[in-house]
């Protein structure tokens, strides 16, 4: 087995034994990436030269007899966060020269913790998007098939983990964009609560939902990066002080659990495969001593709608602050300073960028303000309160991560409408605050793939043959899982479970 | 809803936003759709419900208002990212004409 293609826990077993240096596997990562990221396209920026200097410090402290889960564990963080002295881009060309004067606290707390950033990955431009096409430096492509999307707006760091050019990755999700990706790339993804991890540093979209969390290829792996990123931030007030478990010592069985699946995530018009997919995952749940318990959340339909309004209209307050005048894109040919707002914004700002900004203007403004913004947060009440009391009844839920599997690129490009729907499942735990998970569950055969027809769900007591363990043919299908506030630790130990009772986790693309 | 071009060229300049003819087009089209489909919220009943203004569940957090000595490298890295200085400031075209 080639050193990338560890898991954080097996890297720093094999750290802690002195069997690997940290060198080695920052230089295996390197590799792997100037292999393969000419096709893939993950990471925006590489920085060989600090992530060789962070892996000899990491060696140097081992050496003094220092341990820790990261410490000397290469990774990559997505691009609209913050690091200092290494360029941070939000995909976007306003920001493209953009190197920031300090660290997110989640990248200061990786650092802290001996972790080596190899780089910056690639996300639909400020992270509006659920394709990664949006991306002003182009898309990235599905390490299971390169025709097909990653998945977004995290869309590089799921990528890049599926691709082993890292051993885990940041993300951030604000409406879907940690899990979306995670589901399309058949990695593990988690949101955590809102509050659970700091948003400094993080370039904001939607305030009120965006929150940092990993991308990993193991659950205990997801679990070890959370238990270093989470906590209360001085830097940032809306962070809770909601005691920080140590996630991966947390992961016990799904037994006892109550598992509610709610029937509107199971919709008319989701492909049918995922679906078998998800209820087959369900099932295997049931038979590790979960008891399935049918719920309803009516609301489900009125997410994504809500979302629209409420993500516009922060984005419109936040990207103000792009004016062409502190730092970014500056537009030399404008005769006044309204002139290098308006030049400077319109040439820097992608076409969904724009699109959002207006939108949130427009329902923002003088007179429309109650109908769109004010009914939207009241609605978003509803989907609260719907989710806290079934969450009362049951200790999570278990959904499909998203109704389809990777989309061709180019396929919804043109139709923003599409596009926004793709979130239809992952928006509502958004709105409300809750932690929610994506494990891969499960690969469906695309059309045009029959010659290689494998049956969906379980298959022969989840035992791969050498085929199936390569992927051929397979595009992943993400379970998600969502738990109460701030309960990540109940979301990861079903999750575990469920994943160490199945393979799906264990195949590898073919590139 | 439906946005004709001086609508949207209204908007785009609420947002300082410059367009080319074809993006006014375009967005007119796009927005008029988005705005249709969230329109639907319309329908629920929402009488007696508060808005949300936030999920953590945290009130109001307090600090000490102190000035902070920041690092002058990280100073100077924040200010040079800025298009046009002079004497330590951040310089901007004129406002009025």
């Amino acid at each position: 087995m080639k050193l990338n293609e560890l898991t954080v826990k097996e890297a720093n077993e094999k750290l802690t034994k002195r069997e690997i240096t940290s060198l080695e596997l920052t230089k295996a990562c390197l590799a792997r990436i100037k292999e393969i990221d000419n096709k893939i396209k993950a990471c925006l920026t590489v920085c060989e030269k600090e992530a060789l200097e962070a892996a000899r410090e990491a060696d140097r402290r081992r050496a003094k007899g220092e341990a820790g889960e990261l410490l000397g564990i290469p990774c990559l963080i997505k691009d609209n966060i913050l690091t200092k002295g290494i360029r941070t881009t939000a995909a976007s060309k306003i920001l493209e020269n953009y190197v920031a004067p300090f660290d997110a606290t989640v990248v200061k707390k990786l650092k802290e913790a001996g972790a080596v950033i190899l780089g910056k990955t690639n996300l639909d431009e400020f992270a509006h998007g659920a394709s990664t096409e949006n991306s002003a430096f182009g898309p990235t492509h599905n390490p299971w098939d390169l025709n097909r999307v990653p998945g977004g707006s995290s869309g590089g760091s799921a990528a890049a983990v599926a691709a082993d050019m890292c051993l885990f990755a940041l993300g951030t999700d604000t409406g879907g964009s940690i899990r979306c990706p995670a589901s399309f790339c058949g990695v593990v993804g988690l949101k955590p609560s809102y509050g659970r991890s700091s948003r400094f540093g993080l370039i904001a979209m939607t305030s009120s939902t965006d929150v940092p969390g990993p991308l990993a290829k193991t659950v205990e792996d997801a679990a070890i990066v959370m238990s270093v990123i989470a906590g209360q931030d001085k830097l940032d007030s809306t962070t809770a002080g909601e005691k920080v478990p140590g996630y991966s010592q947390k992961l016990d069985s799904i037994k006892g659990l109550k598992i509610g699946v709610p029937k509107e995530y199971f919709i008319k018009g989701m492909e049918k495969q995922v679906e078998e997919a998800v209820k087959a995952a369900i099932a295997k749940m049931e038979e590790l001593g979960g008891e399935i318990i049918p719920v309803s959340l009516p609301h489900t339909k009125y997410a994504v709608p809500v979302y629209y309004i409420i993500t516009p209209s922060e984005i419109s307050s936040n990207l103000a602050r792009f004016d062409g005048i502190k730092y970014g894109l500056s537009e030399k040919d404008a005769q006044n300073l309204a002139e290098i707002y308006f030049k400077s914004r319109g040439k820097g700002f992608g076409p969904e960028a724009k699109r959002r900004i207006m939108l949130g203007t427009y329902v923002l403004s003088a007179g429309y303000y109650d109908a769109y913004y004010l009914q939207a947060q009241k609605v978003r009440t509803r989907i609260i309160q719907e989710f806290d009391r079934v969450l009362s009844e049951v200790d999570i839920l278990a959904t499909p991560t998203s109704p389809d599997t990777a989309f061709k690129i180019g396929e919804k490009s043109n139709d923003p409408m599409q596009m926004y729907l793709e979130d239809i499942f992952v928006s509502g735990a958004s709105l409300a605050g809750l932690p929610a998970i994506s494990v891969p569950c499960g690969f469906i055969n695309p059309i045009g793939y029959k010659e290689n027809k494998m049956k969906c769900g379980d298959i022969e007591g989840n035992k791969l043959n050498e085929k199936q363990k390569s992927g051929a043919g397979g595009l992943p299908v993400g379970l998600q899982i969502i738990g109460r506030r701030f309960d990540e630790a109940t979301i990861m130990r079903a999750a575990r479970e469920f994943e160490q009772a199945t393979e799906w986790h264990k195949r590898k693309p073919e590139l | 809803m439906k946005f004709s071009k001086k609508d949207i060229q209204h908007i785009a300049n609420l947002a300082r936003l410059e367009l080319t003819d074809e993006e006014l087009k375009i967005y007119g089209s796009q927005l008029s759709d988005i705005l249709n489909y969230i329109g639907q919220l319309r329908e629920v009943d929402v009488s007696g419900v508060e808005p949300t203004a936030q999920t953590a569940g945290l009130e109001n957090i307090f600090r000490e208002d102190e000035i902070e000595e920041w690092d002058e490298e990280e100073r100077e890295a924040a200010l040079n990212q800025s298009p046009m200085m002079e004497n330590g400031f951040v310089k901007v075209k004129r406002v009025l004409e």
